[in-house]
């Protein structure tokens, strides 16, 4: 097995393209190595991309947040400008693992090991976040939520590598929040998760939603349908209670060690509601 | 030397302290050497291969390719451990379990195991033995292996206990029954019944430090082995045993302990080390990884049980009966026994019947589990016992003093009650703040009992006073809960001397003679008594060493606050010699001084314990939080409070976990789905609260200072004061542990639904 540690996005780019057989991209390493640990762990070529200039840095642009692939999470809990924008994406990200692993894991880390449990991913999805792919032919940017494709598994193609998250920056009166279901305080993987953005207008009342919803399928779930039943309310129990239902019904989870299909479906339904008053709350709602 | 061991209640001065621990430094600076911690010039690295199947019969296996693989310096199978148990079942299910003879029994059963010049050789290794399996039907829940067309884990095993004995083999492995009285007619006098099925679910003892070995085989016989162990003469002896090796010649040394809880009572994986040091002619290290640790080694039995209490409605309870299945592997042992025995040993009462059943299942090997089999059987009759306090009104500590046990009770087992402490706890538990503390929302409270046998044993010890007048003692049972601590204040306060001079190590097997192991909350109770008998032992020597100083007759000479005294007005004028001045002379007045023990420790007094516990539940997720939580317990005489309060939290955050969380996962294959700490929830810091203690002293009449084991019946109550604080809390039984968030939103949707 080979570790290298480029110096640039082309360098990086073309030892990925170049692998012969199975290649990977270490930045926070906190998912990459303990997998190392497993006697079925197979790989030839392992690239460190924390030493690109850039990598390791949240910058603030005119419409919006540019975080390197190589940023800890506890790093964004640490940018002010960050926090007050996306409270609900910094706080996702800073419930992975412990404070520990937070010094080191990263969102982009998150999004590319493919858990439909990830923490950080349906915040980002929620947010309307973008990612910067490198590939050895350019760069391109896509939907977050078109990156996981089931778990496990990234739209990636060979040779690319994610760069940067883009997250936007939005007139007055937004506001978003996560919330998960773990059966311990902390240090476990989520149940369910639930990320909500929500943008209001003068008067209140929510004019845009955005609901996902982690843990409840193979990979991270949009859902139109329960943002829909908050548009134009200003979220009254009526409002509540359609979204938790479609929150539930938007859910096709399974039967596995971490929990039932019932019991994912009904919490998808309390943590969408709990998560929509709080990000109704940051923007300015009452 | 006779020992007198009866209780005198004395003025003590250094037992009841609490100074530091001596090992702590070490621990908390990582300098410590614990299993794996521990290397020798050339050694192998050992891997071991693991069955993927539940239930397989091994029709072959080559290892013709896997010996070709560059730096493999051995492979072994069963075939390299051939049966020299001669009949022995105990011995047999250790061999079995060490490596899969005919059938892979479980899911991770080890099947062969290889020695390579590094981790990288042996894990490719693995991958090149070729393994013919054909796989058999498999059963892993207790209850579908009771059923009449279950697969049989065993062909071989009829039901013992029962008459006439039974002509077709079957997974239920032994019967066994316990009480007295006449149940039905006790039941008939009852004016309310209680009857309900309980199950809990498997759990590990989730030791932090895996299996860890260096084995060590010589070309002339002779063998070391250093070890992670709770008991490191047992291991020699099982090592012996299963190698064929003379017991004299093979030298085990204890690492540090980091944790054991039981699942470090018997070998594992240390005759494969040995076995491949043989074949191979190096050292060889063996460490578990977290994955093996649950799938092969370790886990407490699963359960199924069924209760039945009858009580008039002024609280006196006529009768009680309890059917107790415990699963116990593939092998059979006395797990439900165990159970059956302790499930009603809290009551005094007149008509109780206890049934345990072994249940035969395709899962690891059940072991020792901090008190083993009494957390379960407690859980389902404290469960009991609470909604049948509720049915006749009665408040749930009231009822339980009205009904408890007390000196001269007839136990439920069998055994006539000394003074005991159940009562106590009770009426402590009563009168504590806990108890009348208001409660939040959505919370609920619960309280239970547990009891524990305990165990004495043999123990062999040296105290040897050095030429500086310090001590060393040297013992053979292994510290897992601050035991060097205690036996230190205990030589100190027989002596005379301060702690700080008293140095206690863990002597190997070459150095002392054979040690019961640390279990059985057996470690401070029999060891502190070999300790005082050495203590008075060397005593004794440095009473003759003054006489000899001072030319008078040893009976004129008394031992007082570490000094040797002249006694009687001739000898006033002489001044008392310390034991630094006894020290210094001893090569002049008859060579080292020092004091040996070898004994029984008979007499180790039973252990009860009463736990309250606030919860907190989430009616919409089944998300609980424990809130408050509160242990009391008789420790007979708390040697060290703070390593006894230690002891009373370990417990309960073990039990706590257990209740709420922790549980194996099986597929329908038959595979374990959550061999690691991710998903067998153990409680994290934050989960818990500070755990609050109180200890009761009621002196153990059989011990001089009147200590108890404390370490085990701390974790016996909470399984049922987590149920009974849940079930008060959403207003639903919850009789099926783990009680997980899924559980109870589950429970309260069947009860909203009606």
């Amino acid at each position: 097995m080979r570790y290298e540690r480029p110096q640039t996005i082309q360098d990086a780019t073309a030892l990925l393209a170049g692998a012969e057989a199975k290649s990977y991209v270490l930045a926070g390493g906190t998912d990459l190595l303990v997998r190392m640990q497993s006697d079925d762990f197979e790989a030839d070529l392992i690239v460190d991309i924390k030493a690109i200039a850039g990598m390791d840095q949240i910058t603030e642009v005119e419409d919006g947040f540019v975080i390197g692939a190589g940023v800890p999470c506890a790093a964004l809990a640490e940018n002010a400008a960050l926090v007050a924008a996306w409270p609900g994406v910094v706080e996702a990200a800073n419930l992975i693992g412990s404070t520990q692993i937070q010094g080191r894991c990263t969102v982009v880390g998150n999004l590319c090991n493919a858990s439909p449990a990830a923490d950080s991913v349906p915040a980002l999805v929620a947010s309307n976040a973008r990612v910067r792919i490198a590939g050895p032919s350019g760069q391109r940017e896509v939907d977050i939520l078109d990156v996981p494709v089931s778990p496990g598994k990234t739209s990636l193609k060979k040779g690319e590598f994610i760069e940067a998250v883009v997250l936007p920056k939005g007139a007055a009166h937004l506001g978003d929040a996560y919330l998960r279901f773990i059966p311990r305080t902390e240090m476990d993987i989520a149940v369910v998760g639930v990320g909500v953005h929500l943008a209001l207008d003068d008067a209140g009342a929510i004019s845009s939603a955005r609901v996902a919803l982690g843990a409840v399928g193979p990979k991270v779930v949009l859902s139109q349908e329960a943002a829909d039943t908050l548009v134009g309310t200003k979220l009254e129990d009526a409002a509540l209670e359609a979204l938790a239902t479609a929150c539930s019904d938007a859910s096709n989870p399974i039967d596995d060690k971490r929990g039932t299909v019932a019991f994912r479906k009904q919490v998808a339904g309390v943590l969408a509601r709990r998560a929509a008053q709080t990000a109704y709350t940051r923007a300015g709602g009452k | 030397m006779s020992f007198d061991a009866a209780y005198q209640d004395q003025k003590l001065k250094s037992v009841g302290t609490r100074p530091l621990r001596p090992d702590g430094v070490d621990k908390v600076t990582g300098r410590a050497r614990y299993g794996a911690d521990f290397n020798m010039p050339g050694q192998l690295v050992a891997r071991i291969l693991r069955s993927p199947h539940a239930h397989a019969r091994i029709k072959s296996i080559d290892t013709n390719r896997a010996e070709a693989v560059k730096g493999v310096k051995a492979i072994i199978t069963a075939a390299d451990l051939p049966d020299l148990t001669n009949g022995d079942a105990g011995t047999y299910a250790i061999l079995d379990n060490c490596m899969a003879r005919e059938k892979a029994m479980y899911d991770g059963h080890a099947v062969a195991a290889v020695a390579a010049i590094d981790e990288h050789a042996a894990r490719k290794a693995l991958k090149f033995i070729e393994v013919e399996y054909e796989v058999l039907p498999h059963v892993t829940d207790v209850d579908a292996a009771m059923e009449d067309d279950a697969p049989l884990v065993k062909d071989d095993v009829f039901t013992t206990g029962v008459e006439p004995a039974p002509t077709k083999p079957s997974n239920i492995a032994n019967r066994a029954e316990f009480g007295h009285g006449d149940v039905e007619k006790g039941f008939g006098a009852a004016d309310v019944i209680v009857e309900r099925s309980y199950k809990t679910e498997q759990t590990h003892q989730g030791y932090i430090e895996p299996h860890a070995c260096v084995a060590n085989c010589n070309s002339d016989g002779s063998a070391e082995l250093w070890v992670c162990t709770q008991g490191h003469f047992v291991y020699r002896q099982n090592c012996a045993d299963l190698l064929g090796l003379e017991v004299s010649k093979l030298r085990v040394t204890s690492s540090e302990i980091g944790g054991g809880f039981g699942g470090k009572t018997h070998v594992w994986a240390e005759p494969v080390a040995l076995a491949l040091s043989r074949k191979a002619g190096r050292p060889v290290k063996l460490v578990m990884s977290r994955e093996e640790v649950f799938r092969a080694s370790g886990p407490t039995s699963a359960t199924s049980i069924d209760v039945r209490i009858g009580a008039t409605k002024d609280g006196k309870i006529t009768a009680a009966e309890a059917t107790l299945r415990y699963a116990s592997g593939p092998y059979a042992d006395m797990w439900a026994e165990l159970g059956a025995m302790t499930s009603f040993a809290c009551y005094d009462l007149e008509n109780v019947k206890t049934v345990g059943l072994e249940i035969l299942v395709n899962r690891p090997k059940t072991t020792a589990y901090r008190a083993p089999s009494a957390p379960m059987a407690a859980f389902a009759v404290e469960s009991a016992i609470d909604e049948l306090a509720h049915k006749i009104d009665m408040d749930a500590v009231d009822f339980r003093i009205k009904n408890a046990a007390s000196e001269g009770t007839k136990s439920s087992y069998g055994p006539v009650y000394g003074p005991i402490g159940i009562g106590p706890t009770l009426r402590a538990a009563k009168e504590h703040p806990h108890m009348s503390a208001p409660l939040g929302k959505n919370q609920g409270r619960g309280m239970a009992c547990g009891f524990w046998f305990n165990f004495g044993g043999q123990t062999c010890t040296d105290l040897n006073v050095n030429a500086d007048g310090t001590v060393t003692l040297a013992v053979g049972t292994v510290d897992v809960g601050g035991s060097r601590a205690s036996l230190s204040l205990i030589a100190a306060e027989e002596l005379g001397i301060e702690y700080q001079d008293i140095k206690a190590v863990i002597a190997d097997t070459a150095t002392l003679g054979y040690n019961d192991m640390t279990d059985g909350s057996r470690g401070t109770f029999s060891t502190s008594m070999a300790t005082i008998s050495a203590a008075r032992n060397a005593i004794t020597v440095m009473r003759e060493r003054a006489a000899l100083t001072w030319d008078i007759p040893v009976e004129d000479v008394y031992w007082e606050d570490g000094h040797a005294h002249a006694a009687g007005a001739k000898h006033d004028n002489r001044a008392p010699l310390s034991v630094k001045e006894l020290a210094a002379e001893a090569g002049n007045t008859g060579g080292p001084i020092a004091g040996h023990s070898e004994l029984v420790a008979d007499g180790a007094g039973v252990s009860f314990a009463t736990h309250i516990c606030d919860i907190e539940v989430d009616p919409e997720t089944g998300s609980s939080r424990v809130v408050r939580y509160t242990v009391i317990q008789d420790a007979g005489k708390a040697v060290h409070p703070s390593y006894v309060e230690g002891q009373y939290q370990g417990g309960a955050a073990q039990g706590i976990g257990w209740a709420l969380n922790e549980e194996y996962i099986y597929g329908e294959d038959g595979r374990l789905q959550n061999p690691g700490f991710l998903d067998y929830r153990i409680p994290v810091c934050s989960d818990l609260p500070m755990i609050d203690t109180q200890i009761l002293e009621i002196p153990n009449p059989n011990h001089p200072y009147g200590v108890r084991g404390v370490g085990e019946t701390s974790i016996v109550p909470p399984l049922a004061a987590i149920a009974n604080a849940v079930s008060n809390a959403v207003g639903v039984r919850m009789a099926h542990i783990p009680i997980s968030p899924p559980r109870i939103l589950a429970a309260l949707t069947d009860a909203a639904d009606g």
